[in-house]
C-alpha cells in the first residue's frame, strides 16, 4: 500500500488496481469547516484532472480533481451526513470516493510524501 | 499562515494582535483583516450567537459631520446640520434624539443605493453627526457628504486615528458593563461617550449580527488595551470577517455592493422602513419620483430570503422558477451555521416572492430546490429596554 499526492492537495491511496481519494490535513485546514459534499456517482469514468467531486466550506466551494483516471467504484455515503468528517479525519474516515486505476503509470507521475511535505512547508 | 500585507492594502490599529492571534489575513475593503482566527468560521459564528464575538471593523468609515457656525440653539443647529446630510439621503434626520441612531441609505438621483450607513445625532455637541459609511465605498461617501457641507460644516474622518470594533452576542452587554458601566444602559440603536483609558469610548448599541451587541470607537493609542481588556473576559473571542458575513446572512443584513448596488432602490431591497415617513410625504428623498411610485406599485424585482436544498448557492447563482425558466440571481449566499443549512438572498420579481413560493437555484449546471422564506433567517436579537424579560 502506497499514498502518493497532488499539488492540489488531494491523496490516493493505492491499494491493488484500486485508490481512495481524498483531501490532506493541510487542504482541510486551507479550506475550514467543511459544510458540504457534493460527491460523484458511482460508475462516473474520469481522466485524470476531471472535476471529481466539490467541497464547500462555509465560505467557497472548492474543487476535488481525479489524481489518475479511473472509473468511481464507491462513494463515502458517511460525508452526506456528516461533511465534517473530512476535517475531522482528512485521511481515514473522511475519504471522498474510489476508483479503480486505469494506468498504474500515471501513479508514479503523481508526488510521493516527501515531496509533498516539501510543497507545503 | 498569517501573511504580510502588500503594499498597497492598509493596516489596523490592531493588525498585530491578529497576527498574534494567528488570524488568517485576507485582503478585504483595501485592508489586510483576519477572515478566522484558528478556532474557524463555524465556531466562531456560533460563539458570537451563545457568547459574545469580538470584531475589528476599523476598516469602516466612522466619521463626524459638525456644524461650522453654532447658533447657540441646540434645536436650531441640529436642523441646519440635518439640512445638510438629508438632501444625500432617504431618512429623517431632523426628528433624532440626541444619541439616537438612524440606519439610512445613500442614494442617487435615480434613487439606487450609494451606500448603506448610520447616521447619529451627537449627545455632547450640537449641529454634530455621527456617521459611520462602508469601508468600499468610503471614500466617494465622504466627497458627497464634503461637497453638501461646502462651508457649511467640516467632515473629520475618524478612520485612520481610531479603531473600531464590534462586540455582538447576548453576553456583550453585561461584559460591556464591566468597561464602561453606562454603555450597557443605552438603549438599542443609540449611542454616548464614555471616559476609557487615555480618552472616551464612542459607543453604540448597535451591530451587524443581529444580536445584541455595541460598535466602539476607541482612538488608537487606546486601541490594542481595549482589545486585550475585553478579551480577558472568558465570555469574549476574537471574530473574523468570515463569520461576521455567516452572522449577518442569518440576520437577513443586506451586504453593500452585493445584496445592494446603485441599481437597487430601497424599496426593491426590502428597506422601506429607511425611508421614513417625514421624506416620503415631503417627496423631498433623492429619487423621489421612482421610489414613491414604487411604494404604491410593486417594484420589478423584490429582494428575498431563500432557504436552499442541497449544496450552497453563492453570489451570482440564478434563480429558477418551478420549471426551470431564469427568474432572478442570488446575490449572497452560503451556509447558515445557526440552521445547519444553506440559505441566499437575491432578487425575483414579486409575482415569485411570496413567502413560501417554490423556486430553485441553479448550482454546477443543477436545479436544487429553494423556498422563499422570511428574513431574518433567525431572530433578531436586538436590546429593547421595554422587553419583560
Amino acid at each position: 500500500m502506497t499514498t502518493k499526492f497532488t499539488p492540489d492537495h488531494e491523496y490516493i491511496r493505492v491499494e491493488g488496481s484500486t485508490g481512495t481519494v481524498g483531501i490532506t490535513p493541510y487542504a482541510q485546514e486551507a479550506l475550514g469547516d467543511i459544510v458540504f459534499v457534493e460527491l460523484p456517482e458511482v460508475g462516473k469514468v474520469l481522466k485524470k484532472g476531471d472535476e471529481a467531486a466539490v467541497v464547500e466550506s462555509v465560505k467557497a466551494a472548492s474543487e476535488i480533481y481525479a489524481p489518475v483516471a479511473g472509473t468511481v467504484t464507491e462513494v463515502n455515503q458517511e460525508l452526506s451526513g456528516n461533511p465534517g468528517l473530512i476535517n475531522a479525519d482528512p485521511e481515514a474516515g473522511g475519504w471522498i470516493y474510489k476508483i479503480t486505476i486505469a494506468d498504474a503509470a500515471e501513479i508514479e507521475t503523481l508526488l510521493d510524501s516527501d515531496a509533498y511535505a516539501e510543497l507545503t512547508l | 499562515m498569517a501573511q504580510a500585507p502588500t503594499d498597497d492594502l492598509k493596516i489596523t490599529p490592531l493588525h498585530e494582535r491578529h497576527l498574534r492571534a494567528n488570524g488568517r489575513m485576507v485582503p478585504f475593503g483595501g485592508y489586510s483583516l483576519p477572515v478566522q482566527y484558528p478556532t474557524g468560521i463555524m465556531a466562531e459564528h456560533k460563539w458570537t450567537r451563545e457568547h459574545a464575538g469580538l470584531f475589528d471593523v476599523s476598516h469602516m468609515g466612522p466619521s463626524f459631520l459638525l456644524l461650522n457656525e453654532r447658533s447657540g440653539d441646540a434645536e436650531a443647529d441640529h436642523a441646519a446640520i440635518s439640512a445638510i446630510i438629508e438632501p444625500l439621503i432617504c431618512g429623517d434626520i431632523a426628528s433624532l434624539k440626541p444619541g439616537q441612531i438612524r440606519y439610512t441609505l445613500l442614494l442617487n438621483d435615480q434613487g439606487g443605493t450609494l451606500d448603506d450607513l448610520l447616521v447619529a445625532r451627537s449627545p455632547l455637541v450640537a449641529g454634530g453627526l455621527y456617521i459611520v459609511v462602508n469601508a468600499g465605498t468610503k471614500e466617494t461617501d465622504f466627497e458627497r457628504i464634503e461637497a453638501a457641507a461646502g462651508d457649511k460644516a467640516r467632515l473629520i474622518r475618524a478612520d485612520g486615528t481610531y479603531a473600531l470594533m464590534a462586540l455582538q452576542g447576548p453576553e456583550a452587554a453585561s461584559v460591556m458593563a464591566t468597561i464602561a458601566p453606562g454603555a450597557a444602559d443605552l438603549g438599542f440603536m443609540t449611542y454616548n461617550a464614555f471616559d476609557w483609558g487615555s480618552d472616551k469610548l464612542i459607543v453604540s448599541r448597535s451591530g451587524y449580527t443581529g444580536e445584541d451587541g455595541f460598535e466602539i470607537l476607541v482612538v488608537t493609542a487606546d486601541a490594542a488595551a481595549l482589545w486585550d481588556r475585553l478579551l480577558s473576559d472568558e465570555r469574549v473571542k476574537p471574530v473574523g470577517l468570515g463569520a461576521r458575513d455567516s452572522l449577518r446572512l442569518e440576520a437577513g443584513l443586506p451586504l453593500y455592493g452585493h445584496d445592494l448596488d446603485e441599481t437597487v432602490s430601497p424599496i426593491e431591497a426590502g428597506l422601506g422602513f429607511a425611508v421614513s415617513r417625514r421624506r416620503r410625504e415631503e417627496a423631498d428623498l433623492p429619487g423621489a419620483a421612482r421610489i414613491l411610485q414604487e411604494i404604491s406599485n410593486k417594484p420589478s424585482r423584490l429582494r428575498v430570503g431563500l432557504l436552499v436544498d442541497g449544496a450552497p448557492a453563492r453570489e451570482g447563482a440564478e434563480i429558477l422558477d418551478g420549471t426551470g425558466e431564469p427568474v432572478g440571481t442570488v446575490t449572497s449566499g452560503g451556509f447558515a451555521p445557526s440552521l445547519g443549512k444553506a440559505i441566499a438572498l437575491g432578487f425575483v420579481p414579486p409575482a415569485h416572492a411570496e413567502i413560501g413560493s417554490k423556486l430553485q437555484v441553479s448550482v454546477r449546471g443543477r436545479a436544487q430546490p429553494a423556498e422563499v422564506v422570511p428574513t431574518p433567517f433567525v431572530p433578531h436579537r436586538y436590546f429593547r429596554k421595554t422587553q419583560a424579560s
